[in-house]
């Protein structure tokens, strides 16, 4: 009970925001999503070999999840939100992946 | 008051609708749509992904794509969650002044964002793809075409917030409203993030 009234107090004090992340917070996040764009970006103009795919998706990955967890508050919200996108997504993954599996895509690829 | 940040732990605003679960259905339903969503967009890229090698007539991809050009969109895309984020920071705060103002700069960037790809299809349409052209043409003007929508129709819900928000006609638990659009802007930003790397930054 007493955390519970911690939390609004703080709420209405304006020092914590409403999911535990503070606006200069968002604006950190906001620059390492800026960074890891701009070493995306990078790719275009650096030679990186064998590692040039891997960090392309590695760092798709890495912005997706920052956008949802922080941005969409994923991270700090009810768990059913989590699982009812999160199942859209990898239903999604497992449809296509199979999808373009069939058209021998992966093949191709390698 | 108590009571209040209990119901907030899980998931209820103030003045939402809780369902069965303790939950605001709003945002449930949010969160649903944005999970069928996955699968639109998944069917969209997957398509893009088989079909962009096929170039029987006009350009290939890596001959038409203007990356520096792209990337200022994709940054400009992606700052523009930051002000979202922030819109729904000053909503939770019930600062109207604020909310408005960085709902008003997200707008403003999605537009900019949204001018950037008519002027990107625009200059590829000169140099001659067209959407009948190739498959990969289809595949790709299908595909961010079908982003920019999504793009214009929160640019729309943004502006429309505003002057709900500006005329006090915002019914219900006006920070959830702001925080579901942002849900929605959020989504249209982590898709372009995808599209971006898979169709643009990776060569077919």
């Amino acid at each position: 009970m007493s955390t519970a009234t911690t939390h609004v107090e703080a709420s209405e004090n304006h020092e914590v925001e409403h999911h535990g992340l503070s606006d200069k917070q968002y604006i950190v996040i906001a620059l390492i999503l800026a960074a890891l764009t701009a070493i995306e970006v990078s790719t275009y103009y650096v030679d990186f070999g064998p590692f040039f795919m891997p960090t392309l998706l590695i760092l798709m990955v890495i912005k997706f999840v920052t956008v949802v967890s922080y941005f969409m508050h994923l991270k700090f919200d009810n768990k059913i939100f989590s699982y009812l996108f999160y199942a859209g997504l990898l239903l999604a993954i497992a449809v296509y992946c199979g999808f373009l599996a069939t058209f021998k895509f992966f093949l191709k690829q390698g | 008051m108590a009571e209040s940040a209990i119901a907030h732990d899980h998931g209820v605003s103030h003045g939402a609708h809780a369902s069965s679960t303790g939950l605001s259905n709003n945002k449930m339903g949010m969160w649903m749509f944005l999970g069928s969503e996955c699968l639109l967009f998944g069917g969209l890229i997957s398509t893009y992904m088989l079909y962009r090698g096929r170039v029987s007539s006009g350009p290939q991809p890596n001959n038409i794509f203007d990356i520096p050009f792209t990337s200022v969109s994709s940054f400009i895309l992606l700052m523009s969650s930051l002000t979202m984020v922030l819109a729904v920071s000053s909503a939770q705060r019930k600062d109207d002044r604020n909310t408005n103002l960085w709902l008003t700069i997200t707008a403003l960037l999605g537009a900019t964002f949204v001018g950037g790809q008519v002027y990107e299809f625009t200059s590829f349409y000169r140099e001659g793809l067209g959407f009948t052209t190739s498959l990969f043409g289809s595949s790709f003007y299908a595909l961010t075409g079908f982003h920019g929508v999504h793009v214009s129709v929160g640019i729309i819900m943004l502006m429309a917030l505003v002057g709900m928000n500006r005329s006090n006609r915002i019914p219900g638990d006006k920070a959830e409203v702001v925080e579901l659009i942002g849900l929605y802007w959020h989504f249209v930003d982590i898709i372009w993030i995808i599209i971006f790397t898979l169709v643009y930054l990776i060569p077919s």
